[in-house]
């Protein structure tokens, strides 16, 4: 994640750019997403500085936490019913959703890109097959098909770096097919630009026109699924979690983990064992696709010129939403500050 | 959870499947296409999930190992046919899905069939519900988004569906029960009726429980079941909503801005009457195309919510089969969760292809 994103700014400064481009409200929620991604990134980051206890510690010098304590001075936010400090596993749990994040989108981009460019590129029958297969496994539940690979993966659950692989691969899965579209979408367009033939007349190898002329176009919008997608698997990553498919609680902190035991906390009134990795969730996914939706409408000017240079059989734009917001931008779009939507 | 932001992405999909037969077709032949092209989809994922699941190995070794002796654990797995090559075991499997046998689940002993039937309707009447609650609040404030863009209740309401995204179901659940059952004791905690046995004793019963308790004339279980059912159809509904909120305002704002819309404007027509008639119904169609494969997040919803709320349908009997670890009852939930989405992206793209004639050419 922190990697991520720095290396783009470097590279495109995409956050930073679109914060100089925008306006008003939109400029508030940017602000927010930013504030709250950093947030989750600095946690992750420093969660051994900041978590005053270990995930799996039950006791300090002065003995037992004890289960369920309200929260207290010792334990701001209390204990939970396996007497772990919340705080604390929340805190971790920052930590545990960036690795698993990190390694699931890095995995499916780099599985999803390279099917979609050489399956655009090449075309023929395996471009078909691995349209259906992409649309079908897309069509299907992403929670059901990252239950089914946990299972394949750890037989359900196990430690630190098994359960994060696990979850990683899982996520993978279902995000596969997205990239995939995109990417073939991409280089479905590029295949016609002149540049291609004119690299093919010149008589550049496949593997090179592909890695060096459709690729580094191709991957323009890649940082905003990203965010996207990044979101996304933290729900996805709960909810395995939730379903007791996740990271052993004394492997790992993981929110969704806790909040399957809070469950029960929640009926007999007791709210701090929920309600703050439950906060932490909504807060981080809240944060990234503020980033993610404000990209996204920010970059409306540039998907419309990318519209028009669409050929009708390149499938769809890079993100489907833009064909919604095209007529918006086009035809509301009176008050000259509406640019940004 | 599907990503509410690529969805739309997915309605071009059928676009491109039918291209080959662009020079003008009817719609029958749109129709056959179409759903011609359920069956590869489904074909696709029962392969997935058959072969996935054989990667882990045998299911009654997973499912029973350590509680039988190895002996008769062998002999069972060559009673059920598992020592045979998987490809065998995959036809085989393949044959039985055409004859509508899903196989017998091996915590429980029961056809996997019984277990869809008993509790499909639980989640059907939990999914119905929860559309309810997406329509109620998600049209008339995606509306109000739309016509107040850019102010503040529509800065305030798209955040309101951004929350809804980013709230996971169960976190919602949990809110909701604390604070609607065990705070102010307004709902039941969890379950779908405290009338098990009235409901149960009913003779031929639908399974869908407010049908059953009004069929019987009586009005007390009626309620009852509709209290049961308010927490949970919240807690997805508004998952929906959120999505349904941002979908109408994309529509509308679009819509809004255009000739007929101005004309209509020009003319003296209200402007209350403009969002609601003119801007609104041509914005419907995208909107149905998306609302169809909000389906598969609906289902991944479904499971979250029924065990949250403990809610006896499909998604709860799942978590229930995979703790068990009893994965031929799985492999039958998965399998019929993708029929599900698979017959109905067919059924919404005919939908609308029927009310809008462009998509079929």
């Amino acid at each position: 994640m922190a990697e991520q994103q720095t290396r783009s700014w470097w590279l495109r400064l995409p956050v930073i750019s679109h914060l100089r481009k925008s306006v008003g409200v939109q400029r508030v929620m940017l602000i927010i997403g930013v504030a709250l991604s950093s947030l989750f990134v600095l946690t992750a980051m420093f969660a051994p500085l900041i978590a005053p206890f270990g995930y799996a510690q039950t006791s300090d010098e002065s003995g037992r936490f004890g289960a369920q304590m309200p929260p207290s001075a010792e334990h701001i936010w209390g204990t939970t019913v396996g007497g772990f400090d919340v705080f604390s596993r929340v805190v971790w749990g920052a930590q545990t959703a960036a690795m698993v994040i990190i390694l699931g989108v890095v995995f499916s981009i780099f599985a999803g890109v390279i099917l979609g460019l050489v399956s655009g590129y090449l075309g023929g029958v395996v471009d078909r097959i691995l349209v259906v297969v992409a649309d079908a496994v897309y069509a299907f539940p992403g929670l059901l098909l990252a239950i089914v690979m946990a299972i394949v993966i750890s037989g359900g659950q196990s430690g630190l770096f098994g359960g994060i692989m696990a979850a990683a691969i899982s996520i993978t899965v279902v995000f596969i097919p997205q990239y995939f579209r995109v990417a073939r979408a991409e280089t479905l367009r590029l295949k016609a630009e002149p540049f291609v033939e004119s690299a093919k007349v010149v008589g550049t190898s496949d593997i090179r026109i592909i890695s060096r002329h459709v690729f580094p176009n191709a991957t323009r919008t890649m940082p905003l699924i990203f965010t996207l997608n990044a979101s996304e698997s933290i729900l996805t990553l709960a909810g395995l979690g939730f379903l007791g498919f996740g990271i052993e609680p004394t492997s790992a902190a993981e929110w969704g983990y806790d909040l399957n035991r809070a469950m029960a906390d929640a009926t007999s009134g007791i709210w701090w064992t929920g309600v703050y990795p439950g906060l932490a969730i909504v807060l981080t996914v809240l944060g990234l696709t503020l980033v993610g939706e404000s990209m996204n409408d920010l970059n409306d000017p540039r998907l419309r010129g990318r519209k028009r240079a669409r050929k009708p059989g390149s499938g769809q734009g890079p993100l489907g939403r833009s064909k919604q917001t095209v007529p918006t931008a086009e035809d509301v779009d009176g008050t000259g500050m509406e640019a940004t939507k | 959870m599907t990503s509410t932001i690529d969805t739309p992405e997915g309605t071009t999909a059928p676009a491109e499947k039918k291209k080959p037969k662009k020079q003008g077709l009817g719609l029958g032949k749109y129709i056959l296409i179409r759903f011609l092209l359920i069956f590869p989809t489904i074909f696709i994922l029962v392969t997935m999930v058959f072969f996935l699941m054989r990667i882990t190995g045998d299911p009654i070794t997973a499912a029973l190992a350590g509680r039988l002796p190895p002996e008769a654990l062998q002999a069972r797995i060559e009673e059920a046919g598992y020592d045979r090559p998987v490809i065998v075991q995959y036809f085989e499997y393949l044959g039985n899905l055409l004859q509508g046998d899903f196989g017998t689940t091996l915590s429980t002993n029961t056809p996997v069939t019984t277990v869809l039937v008993n509790y499909g309707t639980a989640t059907l009447e939990l999914v119905f519900y929860a559309l309810i609650v997406a329509f109620i609040i998600g049209i008339p404030f995606g509306l109000i988004s739309a016509y107040k863009r850019d102010q503040w209740p529509d800065a305030l309401l798209r955040f309101f569906a951004i929350l809804c995204y980013a709230t996971p179901i169960f976190f919602a659940g949990l809110l909701l029960k604390l604070v609607f059952s065990v705070w102010l004791g307004w709902f039941p905690v969890s379950g779908r009726t405290s009338y098990m046995s009235e409901l149960e004793g009913l003779r031929a019963p639908t399974g869908i429980y407010l049908l059953d308790a009004l069929r019987a004339g009586n009005w007390t279980i009626a309620v009852d079941v509709l209290e049961h059912a308010v927490l949970p159809a919240v807690a997805l509904g508004l998952l929906v909503a959120g999505i349904f909120l941002r979908l109408v305002r994309t529509n509308v704002i679009g819509t809004l801005g255009s000739n007929f819309v101005e004309a209509g404007r020009s003319r003296g027509t209200s402007e209350y009457r403009l969002l609601t008639k003119h801007a609104y119904k041509p914005a419907l169609i995208p909107i149905i195309t998306v609302m169809g494969l909000q389906i598969a997040m609906l289902m991944s919803g479904a499971v979250l919510t029924e065990t949250t709320f403990g809610w006896r349908g499909l998604g709860f009997q799942l978590a229930e089969y995979l703790t068990a670890r009893d994965f031929v009852a799985v492999q039958g939930i998965v399998m019929l969760l993708a029929v599900i989405v698979a017959v109905t992206n067919f059924l919404v793209d005919i939908i609308a292809a029927l009310i809008d004639p462009r998509v079929r050419f």
